[in-house]
Protein backbone atom coordinates (compact mmCIF):
# COMPACT_ATOMS: atom_id res chain seq x y z
CA UNK A 1 0.00 0.00 0.00
CA UNK A 2 1.29 3.01 -0.76
CA UNK A 3 0.44 6.50 0.87
CA UNK A 4 -1.85 8.90 -0.97
CA UNK A 5 -0.98 12.95 -1.19
CA UNK A 6 -3.02 15.43 -3.21
CA UNK A 7 -0.79 17.49 -5.76
CA UNK A 8 -2.37 20.31 -7.60
CA UNK A 9 -6.16 21.22 -7.24
CA UNK A 10 -8.26 22.98 -9.85
CA UNK A 11 -11.38 25.36 -9.28
CA UNK A 12 -13.97 27.10 -11.48
CA UNK A 13 -15.99 29.13 -10.89
CA UNK A 14 -19.11 27.51 -9.98
CA UNK A 15 -22.96 28.52 -11.95
CA UNK A 16 -24.41 29.55 -15.16
CA UNK A 17 -21.93 28.79 -17.96
CA UNK A 18 -24.42 28.97 -20.85
CA UNK A 19 -21.25 29.83 -22.99
CA UNK A 20 -18.95 26.67 -21.88
CA UNK A 21 -19.62 23.06 -22.86
CA UNK A 22 -19.17 19.98 -20.59
CA UNK A 23 -15.64 19.32 -22.33
CA UNK A 24 -14.65 23.13 -21.91
CA UNK A 25 -15.51 23.05 -18.10
CA UNK A 26 -14.12 19.83 -17.22
CA UNK A 27 -10.66 20.99 -19.32
CA UNK A 28 -10.96 24.02 -17.29
CA UNK A 29 -10.55 22.61 -14.20
CA UNK A 30 -7.75 19.95 -15.10
CA UNK A 31 -5.46 22.86 -16.62
CA UNK A 32 -5.80 24.61 -13.52
CA UNK A 33 -4.94 21.83 -11.48
CA UNK A 34 -2.15 20.78 -14.02
CA UNK A 35 -1.23 24.23 -13.39
CA UNK A 36 -1.09 24.59 -9.42
CA UNK A 37 0.91 20.70 -9.52
CA UNK A 38 3.26 22.28 -11.66
CA UNK A 39 4.27 25.28 -8.74
CA UNK A 40 3.95 22.72 -6.11
CA UNK A 41 6.27 19.90 -7.64
CA UNK A 42 8.51 22.00 -10.24
CA UNK A 43 7.05 19.63 -12.86
CA UNK A 44 3.80 18.72 -14.07
CA UNK A 45 3.42 15.21 -13.09
CA UNK A 46 2.05 12.85 -15.95
CA UNK A 47 -0.81 10.79 -15.00
CA UNK A 48 -1.76 7.15 -16.12
CA UNK A 49 -5.67 7.21 -15.63
CA UNK A 50 -8.51 9.73 -15.03
CA UNK A 51 -11.75 9.43 -13.55
CA UNK A 52 -14.40 11.86 -14.00
CA UNK A 53 -17.31 12.34 -11.88
CA UNK A 54 -20.91 13.03 -13.39
CA UNK A 55 -24.20 12.41 -12.47
CA UNK A 56 -26.60 13.73 -14.79
CA UNK A 57 -24.91 14.31 -18.37
CA UNK A 58 -26.75 11.47 -20.00
CA UNK A 59 -30.04 12.63 -18.77
CA UNK A 60 -29.46 16.45 -19.68
CA UNK A 61 -27.02 16.59 -22.21
CA UNK A 62 -27.23 13.61 -23.73
CA UNK A 63 -23.98 12.95 -23.37
CA UNK A 64 -22.17 10.01 -21.15
CA UNK A 65 -18.83 8.29 -21.72
CA UNK A 66 -17.20 11.55 -19.95
CA UNK A 67 -13.84 9.32 -18.93
CA UNK A 68 -13.29 9.37 -22.69
CA UNK A 69 -14.87 13.05 -23.57
CA UNK A 70 -12.56 15.00 -21.17
CA UNK A 71 -9.47 12.67 -22.04
CA UNK A 72 -9.76 13.23 -25.30
CA UNK A 73 -10.52 16.97 -25.29
CA UNK A 74 -8.04 17.41 -22.41
CA UNK A 75 -5.52 15.81 -25.14
CA UNK A 76 -4.61 12.55 -23.01
CA UNK A 77 -5.52 10.02 -25.96
CA UNK A 78 -4.80 6.96 -24.36
CA UNK A 79 -5.07 7.59 -20.83
CA UNK A 80 -7.13 4.87 -18.61
CA UNK A 81 -10.25 6.57 -17.97
CA UNK A 82 -13.36 5.92 -16.37
CA UNK A 83 -16.66 8.27 -15.21
CA UNK A 84 -17.71 7.44 -11.86
CA UNK A 85 -21.76 8.12 -11.20
CA UNK A 86 -23.07 8.21 -7.67
CA UNK A 87 -25.88 10.99 -7.69
CA UNK A 88 -24.42 13.48 -5.77
CA UNK A 89 -21.55 11.35 -4.13
CA UNK A 90 -19.99 10.65 -7.77
CA UNK A 91 -17.05 13.54 -6.70
CA UNK A 92 -16.20 11.84 -3.82
CA UNK A 93 -16.89 8.33 -5.16
CA UNK A 94 -14.74 9.27 -8.39
CA UNK A 95 -11.80 10.29 -5.69
CA UNK A 96 -12.04 6.99 -3.50
CA UNK A 97 -11.44 4.95 -6.84
CA UNK A 98 -8.77 7.40 -7.82
CA UNK A 99 -7.34 6.48 -4.15
CA UNK A 100 -7.56 2.75 -4.78
CA UNK A 101 -5.97 3.10 -7.53
CA UNK A 102 -3.04 5.18 -6.43
CA UNK A 103 -2.92 3.46 -2.90
CA UNK A 104 -2.84 -0.17 -4.83
CA UNK A 105 0.24 1.02 -6.64
CA UNK A 106 -1.46 0.18 -9.77
CA UNK A 107 -0.84 3.78 -10.96
CA UNK A 108 1.45 6.92 -9.58
CA UNK A 109 -0.51 9.49 -10.68
CA UNK A 110 -4.29 9.58 -10.76
CA UNK A 111 -6.51 12.51 -12.23
CA UNK A 112 -9.90 13.50 -10.80
CA UNK A 113 -12.20 15.94 -12.64
CA UNK A 114 -16.03 16.37 -11.19
CA UNK A 115 -18.09 18.24 -13.62
CA UNK A 116 -22.14 19.03 -14.28
CA UNK A 117 -24.09 21.18 -16.36
CA UNK A 118 -27.72 21.24 -15.14
CA UNK A 119 -28.38 24.30 -16.89
CA UNK A 120 -28.46 22.93 -20.67
CA UNK A 121 -32.02 22.30 -19.57
CA UNK A 122 -35.77 23.68 -17.54
CA UNK A 123 -36.61 23.43 -14.02
CA UNK A 124 -39.05 20.51 -14.66
CA UNK A 125 -36.29 17.98 -16.15
CA UNK A 126 -33.86 18.82 -14.58
CA UNK A 127 -35.84 17.93 -10.89
CA UNK A 128 -36.90 14.83 -12.64
CA UNK A 129 -33.34 14.00 -13.70
CA UNK A 130 -32.16 14.42 -10.09
CA UNK A 131 -34.79 12.40 -8.80
CA UNK A 132 -33.62 9.03 -10.48
CA UNK A 133 -31.10 9.12 -7.98
CA UNK A 134 -34.28 8.05 -5.77
CA UNK A 135 -36.40 4.55 -6.13
CA UNK A 136 -37.59 5.39 -9.49
CA UNK A 137 -40.67 2.66 -8.89
CA UNK A 138 -41.66 3.39 -5.60
CA UNK A 139 -40.26 7.13 -5.08
CA UNK A 140 -39.94 9.08 -8.14
CA UNK A 141 -43.06 8.02 -9.62
CA UNK A 142 -45.11 9.53 -6.64
CA UNK A 143 -43.63 12.69 -7.89
CA UNK A 144 -41.10 12.75 -5.07
CA UNK A 145 -38.24 15.04 -5.87
CA UNK A 146 -34.82 15.03 -3.53
CA UNK A 147 -36.63 17.68 -2.27
CA UNK A 148 -39.42 16.19 -1.65
CA UNK A 149 -37.72 13.61 0.14
CA UNK A 150 -35.64 15.62 2.24
CA UNK A 151 -38.65 17.70 2.65
CA UNK A 152 -39.62 14.13 4.69
CA UNK A 153 -36.77 14.07 6.58
CA UNK A 154 -36.89 17.70 8.23
CA UNK A 155 -40.69 17.27 8.41
CA UNK A 156 -39.82 14.27 10.80
CA UNK A 157 -36.76 16.00 12.32
CA UNK A 158 -38.77 19.04 13.19
CA UNK A 159 -41.54 16.66 14.98
CA UNK A 160 -39.21 13.98 16.67
CA UNK A 161 -37.79 16.94 18.02
CA UNK A 162 -39.85 19.25 19.02
CA UNK A 163 -38.48 22.05 16.94
CA UNK A 164 -39.59 25.36 14.77
CA UNK A 165 -38.34 25.64 10.90
CA UNK A 166 -35.60 28.65 12.22
CA UNK A 167 -33.42 26.29 13.37
CA UNK A 168 -31.98 25.45 10.44
CA UNK A 169 -31.68 29.16 9.28
CA UNK A 170 -28.40 30.03 10.41
CA UNK A 171 -26.50 27.08 7.94
CA UNK A 172 -27.62 29.11 5.08
CA UNK A 173 -26.56 32.41 6.73
CA UNK A 174 -23.15 30.84 7.36
CA UNK A 175 -23.19 29.62 4.00
CA UNK A 176 -23.82 32.97 2.56
CA UNK A 177 -21.46 34.66 4.82
CA UNK A 178 -18.14 32.02 4.15
CA UNK A 179 -19.28 32.39 0.02
CA UNK A 180 -18.13 36.27 0.21
CA UNK A 181 -14.50 35.56 0.55
CA UNK A 182 -14.38 33.14 -2.33
CA UNK A 183 -14.64 34.12 -5.76
CA UNK A 184 -15.66 30.43 -7.22
CA UNK A 185 -18.73 31.05 -5.18
CA UNK A 186 -22.04 31.77 -7.37
CA UNK A 187 -23.70 33.54 -4.54
CA UNK A 188 -21.94 36.01 -2.42
CA UNK A 189 -25.17 38.15 -0.97
CA UNK A 190 -26.32 38.49 2.71
CA UNK A 191 -28.90 36.24 3.93
CA UNK A 192 -30.92 37.66 7.10
CA UNK A 193 -32.82 35.94 9.23
CA UNK A 194 -35.77 37.30 8.00
CA UNK A 195 -35.31 37.06 4.50
CA UNK A 196 -34.95 33.31 5.85
CA UNK A 197 -38.69 32.89 7.35
CA UNK A 198 -39.96 34.90 4.11
CA UNK A 199 -38.19 32.59 1.39
CA UNK A 200 -40.86 30.80 -0.44
CA UNK A 201 -41.70 27.34 0.07
CA UNK A 202 -40.22 24.56 -2.59
CA UNK A 203 -41.46 21.41 -0.91
CA UNK A 204 -42.58 22.23 2.84
CA UNK A 205 -40.92 22.70 5.72
CA UNK A 206 -37.99 22.95 3.53
CA UNK A 207 -37.95 26.53 1.21
CA UNK A 208 -35.72 28.12 -1.39
CA UNK A 209 -33.32 28.64 1.59
CA UNK A 210 -32.60 25.04 2.69
CA UNK A 211 -31.45 24.19 -1.03
CA UNK A 212 -28.26 25.19 -2.62
CA UNK A 213 -29.03 25.60 -6.25
CA UNK A 214 -27.76 23.02 -8.50
CA UNK A 215 -25.36 24.56 -11.32
CA UNK A 216 -22.40 24.52 -13.68
CA UNK A 217 -19.25 23.75 -12.36
CA UNK A 218 -16.15 21.81 -12.71
CA UNK A 219 -13.19 20.55 -9.95
CA UNK A 220 -10.23 18.58 -10.36
CA UNK A 221 -7.72 17.19 -7.71
CA UNK A 222 -4.18 14.85 -8.38
CA UNK A 223 -3.85 12.40 -6.52
CA UNK A 224 -0.57 10.82 -6.42
CA UNK A 225 2.31 8.65 -4.33
CA UNK A 226 4.71 11.47 -4.76
CA UNK A 227 4.95 12.90 -1.31
CA UNK A 228 3.32 16.87 -1.19
CA UNK A 229 2.28 18.91 1.63
CA UNK A 230 -0.99 17.35 2.16
CA UNK A 231 -1.68 13.34 2.79
CA UNK A 232 -5.13 11.83 2.10
CA UNK A 233 -5.41 10.14 5.55
CA UNK A 234 -8.72 8.55 4.92
CA UNK A 235 -10.85 7.32 2.15
CA UNK A 236 -14.21 6.09 3.31
CA UNK A 237 -17.27 4.90 1.45
CA UNK A 238 -20.59 3.73 2.75
CA UNK A 239 -24.28 2.70 1.85
CA UNK A 240 -27.94 3.22 3.05
CA UNK A 241 -31.08 1.78 1.74
CA UNK A 242 -32.08 3.48 -2.08
CA UNK A 243 -35.36 4.57 -0.87
CA UNK A 244 -35.65 6.71 2.31
CA UNK A 245 -38.69 5.16 3.45
CA UNK A 246 -36.84 1.47 3.79
CA UNK A 247 -34.62 2.85 6.93
CA UNK A 248 -35.42 1.52 10.03
CA UNK A 249 -34.04 4.47 11.50
CA UNK A 250 -34.81 7.76 9.87
CA UNK A 251 -33.02 10.19 11.26
CA UNK A 252 -29.77 7.99 12.24
CA UNK A 253 -28.48 9.14 8.64
CA UNK A 254 -26.46 5.69 9.17
CA UNK A 255 -24.60 5.57 5.52
CA UNK A 256 -22.85 9.01 7.31
CA UNK A 257 -22.15 7.14 10.61
CA UNK A 258 -20.71 4.23 9.04
CA UNK A 259 -18.85 6.36 6.39
CA UNK A 260 -17.04 8.98 9.27
CA UNK A 261 -16.64 5.92 11.65
CA UNK A 262 -14.22 4.23 9.25
CA UNK A 263 -12.54 7.72 7.95
CA UNK A 264 -11.59 7.85 11.49
CA UNK A 265 -10.98 4.69 12.25
CA UNK A 266 -8.33 4.55 9.27
CA UNK A 267 -6.95 8.23 10.31
CA UNK A 268 -7.01 7.13 14.11
CA UNK A 269 -8.60 10.13 14.69
CA UNK A 270 -11.97 11.48 15.99
CA UNK A 271 -14.43 14.41 15.26
CA UNK A 272 -12.02 16.81 18.50
CA UNK A 273 -9.15 16.53 16.05
CA UNK A 274 -11.07 17.81 12.80
CA UNK A 275 -10.34 21.34 12.06
CA UNK A 276 -12.86 21.70 9.81
CA UNK A 277 -15.94 19.93 7.77
CA UNK A 278 -16.77 20.19 4.21
CA UNK A 279 -20.43 18.62 4.91
CA UNK A 280 -22.93 18.20 1.93
CA UNK A 281 -25.93 21.05 2.67
CA UNK A 282 -27.46 20.56 -0.63
CA UNK A 283 -30.62 20.74 2.03
CA UNK A 284 -30.21 22.35 5.84
CA UNK A 285 -31.29 19.49 7.36
CA UNK A 286 -28.34 17.18 5.49
CA UNK A 287 -26.09 19.71 7.65
CA UNK A 288 -27.57 18.97 10.97
CA UNK A 289 -27.89 15.07 10.46
CA UNK A 290 -24.07 15.03 8.72
CA UNK A 291 -23.23 16.85 12.26
CA UNK A 292 -24.68 14.63 14.20
CA UNK A 293 -23.49 11.02 12.87
CA UNK A 294 -20.35 12.21 12.00
CA UNK A 295 -20.06 12.90 16.13
CA UNK A 296 -19.81 16.62 16.38
CA UNK A 297 -23.34 16.60 18.13
CA UNK A 298 -25.66 14.14 20.17
CA UNK A 299 -28.58 13.19 17.84
CA UNK A 300 -31.01 15.76 17.33
CA UNK A 301 -28.81 18.64 18.37
CA UNK A 302 -26.97 18.92 15.17
CA UNK A 303 -28.80 22.80 14.61
CA UNK A 304 -27.80 23.94 18.16
CA UNK A 305 -23.97 23.99 16.69
CA UNK A 306 -25.55 26.30 14.37
CA UNK A 307 -28.14 28.43 16.63
CA UNK A 308 -24.96 28.70 19.03
CA UNK A 309 -22.34 30.18 16.63
CA UNK A 310 -20.06 26.98 17.09
CA UNK A 311 -19.69 26.74 12.56
CA UNK A 312 -18.18 29.65 11.70
CA UNK A 313 -14.59 29.63 10.58
CA UNK A 314 -12.64 30.40 13.28
CA UNK A 315 -15.04 28.74 15.72
CA UNK A 316 -15.46 25.12 17.21
CA UNK A 317 -16.43 23.15 13.68
CA UNK A 318 -16.29 25.25 10.92
CA UNK A 319 -18.09 24.20 8.13
CA UNK A 320 -18.92 25.05 4.61
CA UNK A 321 -15.89 27.19 4.56
CA UNK A 322 -15.89 28.55 0.99
CA UNK A 323 -19.70 28.93 1.22
CA UNK A 324 -20.49 25.16 1.10
CA UNK A 325 -23.17 24.02 -1.32
CA UNK A 326 -25.86 26.41 -0.27
CA UNK A 327 -23.55 30.01 -1.49
CA UNK A 328 -20.66 28.56 -3.51
CA UNK A 329 -23.23 26.29 -5.45
CA UNK A 330 -24.28 22.66 -5.99
CA UNK A 331 -22.83 21.58 -9.45
CA UNK A 332 -24.04 17.77 -8.30
CA UNK A 333 -21.69 15.39 -9.83
CA UNK A 334 -18.64 17.48 -8.95
CA UNK A 335 -19.39 18.95 -6.00
CA UNK A 336 -17.51 15.99 -4.07
CA UNK A 337 -14.52 17.19 -5.77
CA UNK A 338 -14.95 20.68 -5.06
CA UNK A 339 -15.34 19.84 -1.65
CA UNK A 340 -11.70 17.74 -1.46
CA UNK A 341 -9.75 20.75 -3.14
CA UNK A 342 -11.30 23.38 -0.95
CA UNK A 343 -10.19 21.47 1.95
CA UNK A 344 -6.88 20.35 0.88
CA UNK A 345 -6.20 24.48 0.08
CA UNK A 346 -7.35 24.84 3.83
CA UNK A 347 -4.50 22.26 5.54
CA UNK A 348 -1.86 24.02 2.94
CA UNK A 349 -3.01 26.98 4.64
CA UNK A 350 -3.62 28.25 1.05
CA UNK A 351 -7.05 29.16 1.48
CA UNK A 352 -6.60 33.31 1.62
CA UNK A 353 -9.65 35.09 2.85
CA UNK A 354 -11.41 31.89 3.29
CA UNK A 355 -8.96 30.48 5.54
CA UNK A 356 -9.37 28.50 8.66
CA UNK A 357 -6.59 29.67 11.19
CA UNK A 358 -4.56 26.47 11.90
CA UNK A 359 -5.71 23.97 10.11
CA UNK A 360 -3.97 20.88 9.40
CA UNK A 361 -7.08 17.93 9.46
CA UNK A 362 -9.99 18.61 7.37
CA UNK A 363 -12.64 16.61 6.37
CA UNK A 364 -14.83 16.12 3.21
CA UNK A 365 -18.17 14.21 2.93
CA UNK A 366 -20.64 14.41 0.29
CA UNK A 367 -24.04 12.42 -0.34
CA UNK A 368 -25.74 10.83 -3.16
CA UNK A 369 -29.35 10.73 -2.59
CA UNK A 370 -31.15 11.16 0.56
CA UNK A 371 -28.15 9.78 2.32
CA UNK A 372 -28.01 6.60 0.62
CA UNK A 373 -24.26 6.96 -0.31
CA UNK A 374 -21.50 9.16 1.71
CA UNK A 375 -18.52 9.17 0.87
CA UNK A 376 -16.19 10.45 3.16
CA UNK A 377 -12.16 11.84 2.84
CA UNK A 378 -9.61 13.21 5.48
CA UNK A 379 -7.19 15.32 4.90
CA UNK A 380 -3.78 16.21 6.87
CA UNK A 381 -0.82 18.34 6.51
CA UNK A 382 1.66 16.40 5.25
CA UNK B 1 -40.91 5.14 -19.43
CA UNK B 2 -41.93 2.06 -20.89
CA UNK B 3 -45.13 0.45 -20.71
CA UNK B 4 -43.95 -3.39 -19.44
CA UNK B 5 -42.16 -1.57 -16.21
CA UNK B 6 -45.46 -0.37 -15.42
CA UNK B 7 -47.12 -3.65 -15.98
CA UNK B 8 -44.57 -5.81 -14.05
CA UNK B 9 -45.45 -3.53 -10.76
CA UNK B 10 -49.10 -3.97 -11.57
CA UNK B 11 -49.85 -5.86 -8.36
CA UNK B 12 -47.85 -3.37 -6.29
CA UNK B 13 -49.69 -0.13 -7.87
CA UNK B 14 -53.59 -1.51 -8.13
CA UNK B 15 -53.29 -4.03 -5.18
CA UNK B 16 -50.39 -3.49 -2.63
CA UNK B 17 -49.08 -6.80 -2.74
CA UNK B 18 -45.69 -7.19 -0.88
CA UNK B 19 -44.23 -10.20 1.00
CA UNK B 20 -44.45 -12.17 4.22
CA UNK B 21 -41.35 -13.37 5.65
CA UNK B 22 -41.74 -16.98 6.12
CA UNK B 23 -39.30 -17.17 9.37
CA UNK B 24 -39.92 -13.78 11.26
CA UNK B 25 -43.52 -13.05 10.04
CA UNK B 26 -41.94 -9.23 8.91
CA UNK B 27 -44.08 -7.62 6.03
CA UNK B 28 -42.43 -6.33 3.59
CA UNK B 29 -43.50 -3.73 1.29
CA UNK B 30 -42.17 -3.00 -1.82
CA UNK B 31 -41.47 -6.55 -2.39
CA UNK B 32 -37.67 -7.34 -2.21
CA UNK B 33 -37.14 -11.39 -1.64
CA UNK B 34 -34.76 -11.09 0.86
CA UNK B 35 -36.29 -10.05 4.14
CA UNK B 36 -35.02 -6.43 5.90
CA UNK B 37 -35.30 -7.69 9.06
CA UNK B 38 -33.98 -11.31 9.46
CA UNK B 39 -32.13 -11.02 5.85
CA UNK B 40 -33.61 -14.95 5.07
CA UNK B 41 -35.57 -15.23 2.20
CA UNK B 42 -38.90 -14.17 1.40
CA UNK B 43 -41.22 -14.47 -1.57
CA UNK B 44 -44.48 -15.38 -0.09
CA UNK B 45 -46.95 -13.00 -1.02
CA UNK B 46 -49.19 -10.53 1.33
CA UNK B 47 -51.83 -8.19 0.50
CA UNK B 48 -51.30 -5.08 2.65
CA UNK B 49 -55.14 -3.33 4.14
CA UNK B 50 -53.99 -0.26 2.37
CA UNK B 51 -54.69 1.58 6.18
CA UNK B 52 -51.97 3.39 7.90
CA UNK B 53 -50.99 6.65 9.27
CA UNK B 54 -49.08 9.39 8.01
CA UNK B 55 -45.40 9.35 9.28
CA UNK B 56 -43.92 12.91 7.51
CA UNK B 57 -45.09 14.65 4.85
CA UNK B 58 -43.90 17.86 2.36
CA UNK B 59 -45.50 19.74 -0.44
CA UNK B 60 -44.44 19.51 -3.19
CA UNK B 61 -44.44 23.14 -5.16
CA UNK B 62 -41.42 22.73 -7.41
CA UNK B 63 -42.19 19.67 -9.55
CA UNK B 64 -40.57 17.25 -12.12
CA UNK B 65 -41.59 16.75 -15.08
CA UNK B 66 -44.78 14.98 -15.38
CA UNK B 67 -46.55 16.32 -12.42
CA UNK B 68 -46.54 19.99 -13.15
CA UNK B 69 -50.37 20.19 -13.49
CA UNK B 70 -50.85 18.23 -9.68
CA UNK B 71 -48.79 20.98 -8.14
CA UNK B 72 -48.51 22.05 -5.47
CA UNK B 73 -49.55 18.56 -4.18
CA UNK B 74 -48.88 16.43 -0.75
CA UNK B 75 -46.34 13.48 -0.58
CA UNK B 76 -45.98 11.27 2.68
CA UNK B 77 -44.36 8.78 4.19
CA UNK B 78 -47.45 6.54 5.19
CA UNK B 79 -46.59 3.82 7.76
CA UNK B 80 -48.78 0.64 6.83
CA UNK B 81 -50.56 -0.94 9.86
CA UNK B 82 -49.06 -3.53 9.34
CA UNK B 83 -45.09 -2.14 9.73
CA UNK B 84 -43.59 -1.21 6.22
CA UNK B 85 -43.66 2.73 5.39
CA UNK B 86 -43.98 3.87 1.88
CA UNK B 87 -43.82 6.90 -0.14
CA UNK B 88 -47.04 8.21 -1.54
CA UNK B 89 -49.28 11.40 -2.75
CA UNK B 90 -51.83 12.13 -0.54
CA UNK B 91 -55.16 12.59 -2.37
CA UNK B 92 -58.41 14.07 -1.49
CA UNK B 93 -57.22 16.33 1.01
CA UNK B 94 -56.67 19.87 2.18
CA UNK B 95 -52.82 20.60 1.71
CA UNK B 96 -53.36 22.94 5.09
CA UNK B 97 -54.76 20.34 7.63
CA UNK B 98 -52.03 17.63 6.17
CA UNK B 99 -50.53 16.33 10.01
CA UNK B 100 -48.00 13.56 11.09
CA UNK B 101 -50.39 10.82 12.81
CA UNK B 102 -53.23 11.19 10.37
CA UNK B 103 -55.34 8.10 9.33
CA UNK B 104 -55.46 7.20 5.63
CA UNK B 105 -56.67 4.40 3.45
CA UNK B 106 -55.29 3.35 -0.65
CA UNK B 107 -57.09 4.67 -3.37
CA UNK B 108 -56.14 4.06 -7.19
CA UNK B 109 -55.36 7.26 -9.05
CA UNK B 110 -53.81 8.15 -11.88
CA UNK B 111 -49.88 9.15 -10.54
CA UNK B 112 -48.94 11.37 -13.63
CA UNK B 113 -48.99 11.37 -17.52
CA UNK B 114 -45.92 9.95 -18.95
CA UNK B 115 -43.38 12.33 -20.87
CA UNK B 116 -42.85 9.92 -24.08
CA UNK B 117 -44.61 11.19 -27.21
CA UNK B 118 -47.67 9.07 -26.50
CA UNK B 119 -48.75 10.87 -23.36
CA UNK B 120 -48.93 7.47 -21.66
CA UNK B 121 -50.99 7.37 -17.94
CA UNK B 122 -49.47 5.73 -14.97
CA UNK B 123 -52.28 4.96 -12.37
CA UNK B 124 -51.33 3.61 -8.59
CA UNK B 125 -51.93 4.20 -5.31
CA UNK B 126 -52.55 7.43 -3.27
CA UNK B 127 -53.73 7.80 0.26
CA UNK B 128 -56.68 9.81 1.12
CA UNK B 129 -57.84 10.47 4.89
CA UNK B 130 -59.62 7.80 6.06
CA UNK B 131 -63.47 8.60 6.16
CA UNK B 132 -65.34 8.52 9.20
CA UNK B 133 -67.56 5.77 9.70
CA UNK B 134 -70.29 5.36 12.04
CA UNK B 135 -68.82 3.42 15.24
CA UNK B 136 -65.24 3.33 13.73
ZN1 LIG C 1 -37.56 -12.20 8.20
Amino acid sequence: MSEVYIAGVGITPAGEHWERSLRELAFAALEAAANDTERLLGGRAPAEALFAANALAGQLSGQAHLGVLIADFAGLRGIEAVNVEAAGASGGAAIRQAYIAVASGQVETALVVGVEKTTDTIGGRVNAATATAGDSDFESVQGATPAALAGLLMQRYLHTYGLEHDVFADFAINAHANAKANPNAMFRNTITRDAYARAGAVADPISMMDVAPECDGAAAIVLTSRPTAVRVVASAQATDTLALHDRPDLLGFDAAQLSAGRAYKTANLGPDEIDLFELFDAYTVFAALSLEAAGFAERGQGWRLAVEGQIGRDRRIPIQTFGGLKARGNPIGATGVYQVAEVALQVRGEAGASQVPNARVGMAQCIGGIGANIVTHILQTA
Amino acid sequence: MEISRHWRLRQQRYGLVGEVCPHCDAKIFPPRDVCPSCSGEAKTPYVFSGKGEVYSYTIVHDPPEGFEANAPYAVALVKLDEGPILTSQLTDVELAEVKIGQRVEMVTRKLREDGDERGMLVYGYKFRPTLATAGA
